[in-house]
């Protein structure tokens, strides 16, 4: 594949949608009390119920959990290969050749609130992909990615945005 | 029946330039291995320390990034109590939190307003730091009630807008 046709093909892919995926057990108060434990979150909401009913009308998950409910079981029967989370940040990578990334910054916007039992479903959209840039690190692309949280009845939960940098190294940079 | 639940914190309350309580905490390998499990990252820097020392090329195991969330989103609670609601961050990473740390969070309002459609919101920046060292930066968007009988959460569709319009 030429560069102008890697570029060529990578601006096909912006606002598709891509890598539908369906979490692995349903939301659950177990592990939302783990993470509120574990960060000794006490906020009435997640463990008062009379709270969560008079606020939420009834239990609701902490937004920030939201990629929680997506990230596989470490093993599970038949499984032969795991899927990588972001699964289009590592498509680009290959696509353009470039063998270090790094995320420089990660947005998160919270829509319908997720509850006890919802299944979620995911999918990633590529917004955008840069020039090629060279930064202190190399030279690469830029590429803002999407991950699209929505649940059963198909309510936008979140959307996640990740900013990334692909890049080669400064040949001779030595590090 | 329901029971009435009082705003803690009403947007008025809050002003440009106020400073949210300080946050201290100490980071144990055990802080750092429940947040990881808490969060379902399975990966060993975050548990195993040859793993992260020799293959990572840290000092130890670390703070993952959805659980230093989670320290974010308490902070924030904390602060807003139940009434708040969280609406929109943004992470920076710059460094990272290891065991022994004594981790620091501090927030600041950076403004307040009430959108089109009558919701009242706040922007804070956070900063968690270890001894000064800024190692991860929120800037955060929260849902506050504009008056004792508001609820942001009751609000659905078009009456939530978690992000401000574009100008």
């Amino acid at each position: 594949m030429t560069p102008a046709d890697a570029l060529a093909g990578a601006l096909d892919l912006i606002g598709k949608e891509q890598y539908h995926e369906v979490g692995e057990f349903p939301v659950e108060r177990g592990y939302i009390w783990t993470s509120c434990s574990s960060v000794e979150n006490g906020n009435p909401l997640f463990w008062d119920d009379e709270v969560a009913e008079a606020l939420t009308g009834g239990p609701i998950a902490p937004p920030s959990m939201v990629s929680v409910w997506f990230r596989p079981h470490h093993w599970a029967p038949g499984r032969t290969e795991e899927a990588l989370p972001l699964q289009v940040h590592f498509d680009l990578k290959e696509r353009f050749g470039l063998p270090e990334a790094v995320m420089t910054d990660n947005t998160i916007e919270f829509h319908t609130p997720v509850r006890m039992g919802d299944v979620l479903r995911t999918h990633q959209v590529l917004r955008s992909v840069s020039d090629e840039k060279t930064t202190k690190l190399g030279t690469g692309r830029f590429w803002v990615i999407d991950v699209v949280y929505m649940n059963q009845d198909s309510e936008l939960v979140a959307v996640e945005s990740y900013t990334g940098f692909g890049y080669r190294r400064a040949e001779g940079s030595g590090s | 029946m329901t029971v009435a639940v009082a705003p803690r914190l009403l947007l008025g309350d809050v002003a440009v330039g106020d400073a949210l309580p300080l946050l201290d905490y100490e980071v144990s390998a055990t802080t750092v291995v429940l947040g990881a499990l808490a969060t379902r990252d399975w990966r060993p820097m975050h548990h195993d320390k040859d793993f992260a020392v020799y293959r990572n090329g840290t000092q130890d195991i670390f703070l993952n990034t959805p659980n230093q969330a989670a320290w974010f989103e308490r902070y924030l609670t904390d602060w807003t109590g139940p009434h708040g609601r969280l609406a929109r961050v943004t992470f920076r990473m710059k460094g990272s939190v290891f065991p022994g740390d004594m981790m620091s969070l501090r927030g600041q309002v950076e403004s307040t307003a009430v959108d089109e459609v009558g919701c009242g919101f706040a922007t804070v920046a956070v900063t968690l730091s270890v001894a000064g060292d800024a190692k991860t930066t929120c800037a955060a968007r929260i849902a506050l009630p504009t008056s004792a009988d508001d609820n942001p959460w009751v609000r659905r569709g078009d009456e939530w807008w978690p992000s401000p319009p574009s100008p």
